[in-house]
């Protein structure tokens, strides 16, 4: 059974705050760059993106973009082939400028250094933040968020399904127990690990965790 | 998708995205660094029995964007041209760790001969089989018809929105209702089988213009219109692509029509018959081009023509094949 | 398994003629000695039990390649005659494209030799119309036909005789011997690189079309020739709708034609070609449906004489290759029976008599085979074929005896199964299983010396 951990409301708080906290430590929208990592971190960082816009009229209008991390994975010989998504880098490129990654949730952080990677070769940024929804722990790598809307305590065998309004209909954070052979069409819309070979779902998860394989 | 031998058998649905990822891929090949980790570790073999330098270096400079390691294996003085036999060559390139196989062969099935038999456990992808077909030009055909009619840019499920092309982009499209005039020798043409395939898959019209003896036998069973009369279609059909295929030399030895002079007369692109064109038909040729003989050299040099583009898009479409065949793991796909 | 003594007797209980009539047979001395039902058992006499089994005159194959010499890496005379017997077969017709070829009067009468030692099946040599079937010169026609291997069958099989002249000629001149030139009707410069049946599927497959004007028209010019000069035609592996009707004209003027049609013309079609598996590359071509379904018309109404099985043995490596590449032809000896069962007796189009008539009775008469006979009568040759309609089971390696495996019919199912077979009263199969070579040249050796 799925429980609840952030509803829609808790959702947009937790989206305003950071977008307050992005704004606090660049001290305003000049040379920002959000780059969502899809599927989800990229309608993430649209709303993130609006946020500040509401907050600073005179933010720059290409604030947002995607950055897709796929080629650049640790794990594409060990699952079925994804689909990359498109990376789109707002008019201005990211070379000197501050760039916020957005993510769903943060776990082993390979997605996020992956996304490094594909960062590195598009350009030179002055600096490089991660924003996240939920933090559930467990990092295999030396990654931590600079901002974090929730985090969550979890063990390996539970799951966060992150639920958009842009995907899924609903909009809410759960937390459930995976239980073995449950994985039905709404776990691979989930974000967690990818234990085993899964079909090349566009809205496949946002992070994998090697180390529960 | 374990290998990519035809576009016959190729779904909508597979060949939209590899015409997608390809537009990912030729967003790479614009970068100051035009190269991806994605295949680091991999060995892609080009297996080329038969002489095909530009398709060779297009499948080369793929697998090189990606990372992958290269090794071309030509047919020509190798002990292939002493009678070694195909099973050996595949069981050698086995041996020597092949993730992925490109082949180009002058006998038409030879590539799905290397992925049924068993002789290598390695992706196989058609460069080109006899007469047959050769999948990845009609890919990189169907990918640059695309981006001329909708744009380069554009958005699939709304990732970002806003920065969609004038007319919405070209990911996630397919070429409905587009026609196609494909003209030349069709029965030794690999490129227009695939492309025929491919562009019926697609819901693109094709019409076939040829002299009457180089049209296949049967062909009137396929879903193509049938022309031997290239100035009534041009006409009639008032094409969005036209695509002019090459006229071997040797054709004409074989009495498939009198001479040079005539075929250009009735069948080539010549200066006149491109005028006649609307001004934004896409003028296509797979290359290498014989200028004077099924395109003039005004037609080729156009703006409307797109020789170029396809041997840019060439690569990208070859970067998608060769990810989606060789990044993923294998044993999953049994 | 015991050492059969020679001359052994069987008596066949309990089997059904081809007519439906059920009978025993007692085997003696190379004859059936006696006909008729609850036949006495008596001491020293083998009884088979062929309740249930289909006896039929001992199979003829008038188209056969067994390779030697030459092509001994495919098969030879000893493999070849072993194949047969599996296949039920007491008599083949061996093809002349060996290397030498079969031109000359020495080769024909070896080849007769080694098929007289081997003891499978008796071996008919057929000789070369033209001289290294270049289809230049005429091959020492007369001299083949006096030979100790009394040739009366010409063919150039594998080419065509195209040139028309050299036709007539060779119509006319083997006349005299009342032998028959067996042409192969293929159109040289209409198959130039020919890889398969012409039509929507070889050029979809990129494959060089075998258009069917390419056979029809030789046969049509053939039959007006035949009737021209008054002689007797006989025309290989017919495998078009076309051909079957060009035929079946010359048989309604009168001419003298027959024709035959293999097991594989008659079951499979090109549509096994998508896979580019050169086990299915043949000539003539796999054809489309309408083809196959004209070609069982034929044999029904008799415009298509015989089942001949063109069994061509290749060795592994002409097969696995790349479909230009690889080899013409298949192994057919072993199924024949089995694919004759399965396309023409159980689709109801023939009966038992009338498959005896097409793989016994008309090839031999064709092939002017001496001391055949088909009617199970007493002092007939007792060459005898015993079958299991009722067997139906996958074709595997099992099944074949001959050198090669080339067989399209390996992981197929076939209804029927040769369980023996006896040629000059002695069985070269027993039980399904293909007697030891050591045992069969013993027993043609003993039956030799009875002669």
């Amino acid at each position: 059974m799925a429980r609840v951990v952030l509803s829609q409301a808790d959702m947009t708080r937790a989206l305003t705050r950071i977008s307050h906290e992005i704004l606090e430590s660049n001290r305003g929208a000049d040379d920002l760059v959000i780059l969502g990592v899809p599927t989800r971190g990229v309608f993430l960082a649209q709303r993130i993106g609006a946020i500040i816009q509401r907050i600073e009229p005179d933010a720059p209008k290409a604030l947002v973009g995607a950055l897709d991390a796929t080629m650049y994975r640790d794990d594409l010989s060990r699952n079925l082939t994804r689909t990359p998504r498109p990376t789109q880098i707002p008019a201005g490129g990211v070379d000197g400028k501050t760039v916020v990654l957005v993510d769903d949730v943060l776990y082993s952080g390979r997605t996020i250094r992956a996304a490094l990677d594909a960062l590195s070769d598009i350009g030179r940024p002055r600096i490089v933040r991660l924003a996240v929804l939920v933090d559930r722990g467990h990092r295999e790598l030396p990654i931590r968020a600079d901002f974090v809307g929730k985090n969550l305590p979890t063990s390996t065998d539970e799951r966060i399904n992150v639920r958009l309004a842009e995907l899924d209909e609903v909009e809410e954070v759960s937390i459930e127990t995976r239980s073995g052979e449950a994985r039905s069409s709404a776990d691979t819309r989930s974000a967690d690990a990818a234990p085993s070979a899964r079909p090349a779902d566009a809205s496949n998860t946002s992070d994998t965790a090697g180390g529960t394989r | 998708m374990r290998h990519l031998l035809s576009t016959r058998h190729l779904s909508r649905d597979a060949a939209i995205q590899i015409l997608d990822i390809a537009e990912d891929m030729a967003e790479v090949s614009n970068r100051e660094v035009k190269k991806l980790p994605t295949l680091r570790g991999k060995t892609v073999v080009n297996l080329f029995f038969e002489d095909s330098t530009r398709t060779r270096i297009s499948f080369e400079a793929a697998a090189k964007r990606l990372s992958a390691d290269v090794i071309n294996f030509s047919a020509k003085g190798s002990s292939v041209s002493k009678g070694e036999s195909l099973k050996d060559t595949a069981q050698t390139l086995a041996a020597m760790g092949a993730d992925g196989v490109v082949i180009r062969h002058q006998s038409s099935g030879a590539p799905q001969l290397l992925a049924e038999t068993g002789w290598i456990d390695a992706p196989i992808v058609n460069a080109g089989d006899g007469t047959h077909e050769h999948p990845t030009q009609a890919l990189l055909d169907a990918f640059t018809m695309r981006r001329r009619l909708f744009g380069t840019t554009g958005g699939t499920s709304g990732t970002t929105g806003g920065t969609s092309g004038t007319n919405g982009g070209s990911r996630g499209r397919d070429l409905d209702g587009i026609s196609v005039v494909i003209v030349g020798d069709i029965l030794h043409s690999r490129v227009a089988r695939s492309n025929l395939w491919l562009l019926e898959t697609l819901g693109a019209h094709v019409t076939f213009v040829a002299p009457a003896t180089l049209v296949p036998f049967g062909a009137d069973t396929w879903p193509a219109a049938i022309s031997y009369d290239l100035d009534q279609t041009l006409a009639e059909v008032k094409p969005d692509v036209v695509m002019m295929l090459r006229i071997q030399s040797e054709r004409m030895n074989a009495a498939f029509f009198p001479n040079a002079r005539e075929y250009a007369r009735e069948w080539g692109l010549d200066d006149v018959r491109f005028q006649a064109l609307a001004p934004d038909t896409i003028v296509m040729h797979p290359g290498p081009m014989n200028r004077g003989l099924e395109i003039s050299a005004a037609a080729a040099d156009s703006a409307q023509s797109t020789v170029l583009e396809q041997v840019t898009n060439g690569v990208s479409i070859r970067m998608a094949v060769l990810y989606l065949l060789l990044s993923g793991d294998r044993e999953a796909l049994l | 398994m015991t050492t059969t003594p020679a001359r052994a007797t069987y008596l066949i209980s309990g089997a059904t003629l081809p007519n439906g009539a059920r009978a025993d047979l007692l085997v003696q001395d190379a004859r059936i000695t006696a006909v008729g039902t609850n036949l006495d058992e008596g001491l020293g006499i083998t009884t088979i039990d062929a309740d249930g089994l289909v006896a039929l005159p001992g199979l003829v194959d008038l188209h056969t390649h067994l390779r030697e010499p030459g092509f001994e890496q495919s098969e030879t005379v000893l493999t070849g005659s072993r194949a047969a017997a599996a296949g039920g077969f007491t008599s083949v017709f061996a093809m002349a494209n060996t290397m030498p070829v079969s031109d000359t009067a020495g080769v024909v009468e070896q080849v007769q030799a080694l098929g007289d030692a081997a003891g499978y099946a008796t071996v008919r040599p057929i000789g070369a119309v033209t001289v290294g079937l270049a289809g230049e010169r005429l091959s020492e026609i007369g001299a083949m036909a006096h030979s100790r291997a009394q040739v009366r069958v010409f063919s150039d099989d594998g080419k065509c005789v195209h040139d028309s002249l050299l036709m007539r000629r060779s119509l006319e001149y083997v006349r005299t011997f009342d032998g028959v030139v067996a042409q192969h009707a293929q159109d040289p410069r209409l198959t130039e690189n020919a890889q398969m049946n012409e039509g929507a599927l070889s050029s979809e497959l990129g494959l060089k079309g075998w258009p069917a004007v390419a056979e029809e028209s030789i046969i049509a010019r053939d039959v007006l020739l035949a009737e021209h000069v008054g002689a007797r035609l006989h025309v290989c592996h017919v495998s078009t709708a076309g051909s079957v009707e060009v035929i079946r004209w010359a048989k309604s003027r009168g001419i003298t034609v027959t024709a035959e049609a293999t097991p594989h013309h008659l079951l499979l079609t090109e549509d096994l070609i998508r896979s580019y598996d050169a086990r299915y590359k043949v000539n003539p071509p796999l054809r489309r449906d309408e083809d196959v379904q004209a070609l069982r018309e034929g044999l029904a109404d008799g415009t298509i004489d015989i089942i001949a099985t063109d069994h061509a043995p290749h060795p592994k490596e002409s097969k696995e290759a790349e479909w230009d590449a690889a080899s013409f032809g298949m192994v057919g000896l072993e199924s024949a029976l089995s694919v004759a069962q399965t396309a023409l007796i159980d689709t109801g189009l023939l009966s038992w008599a009338d498959l005896a008539r097409v793989l016994s009775q008309t090839p031999a008469e064709i092939g002017r085979l001496a001391d055949h006979s088909h009617d199970f009568e007493v002092g007939a040759p007792a060459n005898v074929t015993l079958v299991d309609p009722a067997n139906s089971s996958t074709f595997d390696l099992g099944r074949l005896a001959g050198k090669s495996t080339n067989s399209p019919y390996l992981g197929r199912t076939l209804s029927g199964r040769v369980e023996y077979t006896f040629h000059h009263g002695y069985p070269t199969v027993r039980a399904a299983q293909v007697a030891p070579s050591d045992e069969i040249a013993a027993q043609a050796e003993a039956w030799k010396a009875s002669n």
